[in-house]
């Protein structure tokens, strides 16, 4: 479902607190984050440095870390924080309407 | 001769990472980095996986390139071997004659394959002169040309590099032969369960095991190789490749008269028995203090990073010991595999199911303390080895029925024990 670029990605409750679920749409994918304090965020579905999945990877904090090489990001804005990784990744704006949560990708 | 600061002979991983991490904590003097090799330092995980499976022409996953290098003002000697120690002068001699003079000096030399060693045959024709080895990019390159459709390759050791090599090459097409000296594939560093899983995947993958094996001879003629057991099978190939361990290089530390034991000794700072030498990295054997002072040497890419990052600081003065809890990864085909803290340390297994991601063993010592865990299924499996490393750097004693317990979250153990 969408409205003005909005997608419904999940409900509120399918991502347990301070941790992280794959959203996959159309040709993309995604990572829907929920802080330990149940904010929601959104970022790119894969690491910048290599191609490994960060639904994979462990939060800790608003730190999400790459399953495979440790690198680290603030998944709340997108910053780069560890070697490997030296790229930002991507974010996207996250609302949580009803326990229903929506990202824009567009 | 002019002062060259901080010197680090090797330019992998570590030697690479030491370079930034002395940047990075705020020397502003000279750095040199002195590789034997002629690239830039990059990274050896994909040699034995993506540099021999993807179509195009590689390339190495550089760690830094020569321009940032630069840029960061770490004068990098490439293609140079380094020669001699001076530890009374502080000089190190590189093979063209070049002198150096450092401050403080880190030896990052890695390790290097061991050699496969066969009975003598009497006419020394067993000694083979194409067995192949897997260290650097040039091996990496010159095996993926030989990585063809319907090449009957050998692989010898049922270790890490073997086995991932062996998936490469099924995924080229080969014809492949694990050959190992044990009853089992990965009798180092993994519980029997996950080996037995990772042998399946193999064999239904294709790829034939001659287990308890013991190679009597090979031997070489221009198209193929005779590989003969003991048992008196002879089998022909046209790849052979030996993983069967490396071994640390200390030739330079020995022969400046630093302490050897299972590689360059160094202390909790990583600091050899001269103060202004350090090791770090595969060729360093080091006391662990979450396993009673342990010593041990790894063989792991994070290691080898961490070991660079942290001798940098010990170089700068720094007294912090290294601490971190060993952790490795190996994929092969879509499963992946990981090992956090030291299992043979270990008493006793549980078993956790992670479900469709995988299964998850945790390794107890005495006290029920965690000492190791170990995962092999999805990439999914890396957040619980995450929490589980965290679970042994607390050193917290834990309950196995909880650690048993797929719906006990072991981010609430970690909350609860910290």
């Amino acid at each position: 479902m969408t409205y003005e670029g909005w997608i419904a990605a999940c409900d509120a409750e399918d991502i347990d607190e301070e941790d992280v679920i794959r959203f996959d749409y159309e040709d993309r994918t995604f990572a829907i984050y929920r802080s330990d304090k149940s904010e929601y965020y959104a970022t790119d579905g894969y690491c910048t440095h290599e191609k490994f999945h960060l639904s994979d990877g462990l939060v800790m904090g608003k730190h999400i870390e790459c399953p495979k090489h440790n690198g680290r990001f603030d998944y709340t804005t997108g910053e780069a924080k560890r070697a490997p990784v030296c790229n930002a990744l991507q974010t996207y704006p996250v609302k949580n309407e009803a326990g229903q949560i929506w990202i824009k990708i567009s | 001769m002019k002062d060259n600061g901080m010197v680090i002979i090797g330019a992998g991983e570590t030697g690479a990472r030491a370079a930034a991490g002395l940047r990075e904590q705020g020397w502003t003097g000279a750095i040199t980095l002195i590789g034997e090799e002629s690239h830039a330092p990059y990274e050896r995980p994909p040699l034995s996986k993506q540099v021999l499976q993807e179509a195009g022409e590689p390339s190495p996953a550089y760690i830094v390139t020569a321009e940032k290098l630069k840029e960061q003002r770490i004068d990098f000697i490439h293609g140079s071997k380094a020669a001699s120690i001076d530890r009374n002068n502080h000089i190190v001699a590189i093979g063209d004659g070049r002198q150096f003079r450092y401050e403080r000096l880190l030896l990052a030399t890695g390790a290097r394959p061991r050699m496969l060693q066969l009975p003598d045959s009497g006419s020394g024709a067993s000694q083979a002169s194409n067995i192949r080895y897997l260290r650097s990019y040039a091996d990496a390159l010159a095996l993926r040309s030989r990585l063809q459709p319907g090449q009957r390759v050998a692989i010898i050791g049922g270790g890490f590099i073997g086995l991932e090599v062996a998936a490469s090459a099924r995924y080229q097409g080969c014809a492949v032969t694990v050959i190992e000296a044990g009853p089992r594939i990965l009798m180092r560093g993994v519980p029997e369960s996950i080996g037995r899983v990772v042998e399946a995947r193999h064999r239904g993958e294709g790829v034939s095991f001659k287990l308890n094996a013991g190679i009597q001879a090979i031997e070489s003629a221009e198209s193929e190789s005779i590989i003969t057991f003991t048992d008196g099978e002879a089998l022909a190939f046209d790849v052979i490749l030996a993983g069967i361990g490396a071994v640390p290089d200390t030739v330079l530390a020995s022969g400046c008269g630093l302490t050897i034991e299972n590689g360059i000794a160094v202390d909790e700072r990583l600091c050899t028995s001269d103060p202004d030498i350090f090791a770090a990295g595969d060729c360093c054997s080091f006391p662990h203090p979450l396993y009673g002072g342990m010593r041990i040497r790894l063989e792991a890419w994070r290691n080898a990073q961490e070991q660079g990052t942290h001798a940098a600081g010990s170089m700068l003065g720094s007294t912090e010991a290294y601490s971190a809890v060993p952790w490795f990864w190996s994929d092969q085909y879509d499963l992946t595999l990981q090992v956090t803290g030291l299992p043979h340390t270990a008493r006793t297994t549980v078993h956790r199911s992670l479900g469709a991601t995988g299964d998850l063993y945790f390794h107890l010592a005495d006290g029920y303390r965690l000492a190791a865990a170990s995962a092999i299924g999805r990439n999914g499996i890396a957040k619980d080895i995450r929490l589980a490393e965290m679970l042994i750097a607390s050193q917290a004693a834990l309950d196995p029925v909880q650690l048993a317990a797929p719906d006990i979250k072991l981010r609430s153990l970690l909350t609860i024990n910290a």
